[in-house]
């Protein structure tokens, strides 16, 4: 009988706990790394120079019901920037560029979320970059979602967004070509 | 005479001591010039690769300095107690900034494991790399280094000066090879 009891108790608060989970809250797997924040940008205008930020963190909530309550919170440790060269990379942290001993971090903090339909939609947020934050928008598409092997549950998107380099403050001259340099995330979530 | 004696420099000591002072001067006014260059200058990737060229071939002379310093003997340093020993310790802080200079100088480009290549004679692989922070650790070092460096050379060259004309002894020309009558000779 006590058994019994404490089985219709644990059915009971699962069906309570369910639908509280309209908002999923989501970290993003950088502890495994499945998510990058990637950048590309012409070089002299004959190819593309690939880039990447080794190291950030941040977190999402996800609403499939509404998806107005989608939101995203990431900080990046801008001296992690990896072009897989040491001088260029050294020089992208002087003041010419990052100026990381001044700007350690960047963040970007979502303020609304525009649903296109078909898991696609319009994130904009405050990028905060150099110490200059601006608005941008960023094209969001979800990739997959459902139970991983281990026991969880994960969630990933990708976006992209173009910066322009002046907008913070990044004036060294790289040519007329290389004035903007666009973004691509990847970025892979386990719920909470 | 090749080996430096009790009064005088030998040719090799003197050879060294004049080549690597040209080649630290130039590679001074090299460095500062070559950082400013903006990217669409045709020296953008020349001036560095000479610098770090040169940079390592001036590393492997200084080792051999070194071996050399440690089998000659030391000509008599000349001048009052304080200006010998001001004198002694200038010299050694060269052979301590020129190794600080140089070791910091190689770590930059090779942080991430790169080699440096030697105007593509060679390549001179990396040994300590992927330290957190190691090219702006190495830059910051290397640049400040190579000023104080200068610094001491242009206080070197001042005393040296001093030697040779209000002195009027044999400091100037025996690193030059030259005989000279010493006003103050004692020996």
């Amino acid at each position: 009988m006590k058994l019994r009891l404490s089985m219709l108790l644990f059915i009971l608060a699962l069906g309570v706990a369910t639908p509280a989970l309209a908002v999923e809250n989501y970290v993003i797997d950088t502890a495994k790394n499945h998510a990058f924040i990637q950048f590309k940008i012409k070089h002299l205008g004959f190819s593309w120079l690939l880039g990447r930020f080794n190291t950030f963190e941040g977190s999402y909530s996800f609403d499939a019901e509404n998806s107005a309550n989608n939101s995203i919170k990431v900080n990046i440790d801008v001296a992690s920037i990896d072009t897989n060269h040491a001088e260029r990379d050294k020089h992208l942290r002087s003041p010419d560029f990052f100026e990381v001993e001044k700007f350690p971090t960047a963040s970007f903090v979502s303020t609304s979320y525009e649903a296109k339909g078909d898991g696609k939609g319009l994130l904009k947020g405050n990028l905060t970059l150099r110490g200059v934050t601006k608005e941008v928008a960023i094209d969001v598409s979800q990739i997959g979602a459902g139970k991983d092997p281990w026991g969880g549950y994960r969630r990933g998107f990708e976006g992209t967004t173009t910066l322009h380099l002046s907008d913070y403050n990044m004036v060294k001259s790289l040519g007329p070509t290389a004035e903007n340099v666009e973004l691509y995330l990847s970025i892979e979530g386990i719920r909470q | 005479m090749l080996k430096n004696t009790r009064q005088t420099y030998g040719w090799v000591t003197i050879i060294i001591h004049w080549l690597m002072a040209l080649a630290i001067i130039a590679m001074f006014a090299l460095g500062l010039w070559m950082t400013g260059l903006n990217y669409y200058d045709t020296w953008y990737h020349k001036a560095p690769d000479i610098h770090k060229s040169v940079g390592m071939l001036l590393l492997f002379l200084l080792f051999f300095r070194l071996a050399w310093v440690a089998v000659n003997v030391k000509p008599e340093i000349m001048g009052q107690v304080w200006e010998r020993m001001i004198a002694l310790m200038v010299h050694r802080m060269h052979y301590v900034l020129m190794l600080l200079v140089m070791v910091s100088g190689y770590l930059i480009p090779t942080a991430k494991g790169e080699g440096v290549s030697v105007f593509g004679w060679f390549s001179v692989p990396a040994t300590i790399a992927n330290i957190a922070k190691q090219a702006d650790i190495s830059g910051f070092i290397h640049y400040w280094g190579a000023w104080a460096m200068i610094g001491l050379a242009a206080m070197h060259t001042g005393a040296a000066l001093k030697h040779h004309f209000i002195d009027g002894d044999t400091t100037l020309t025996r690193m030059l090879g030259m005989k000279r009558q010493s006003k103050g000779e004692h020996t």
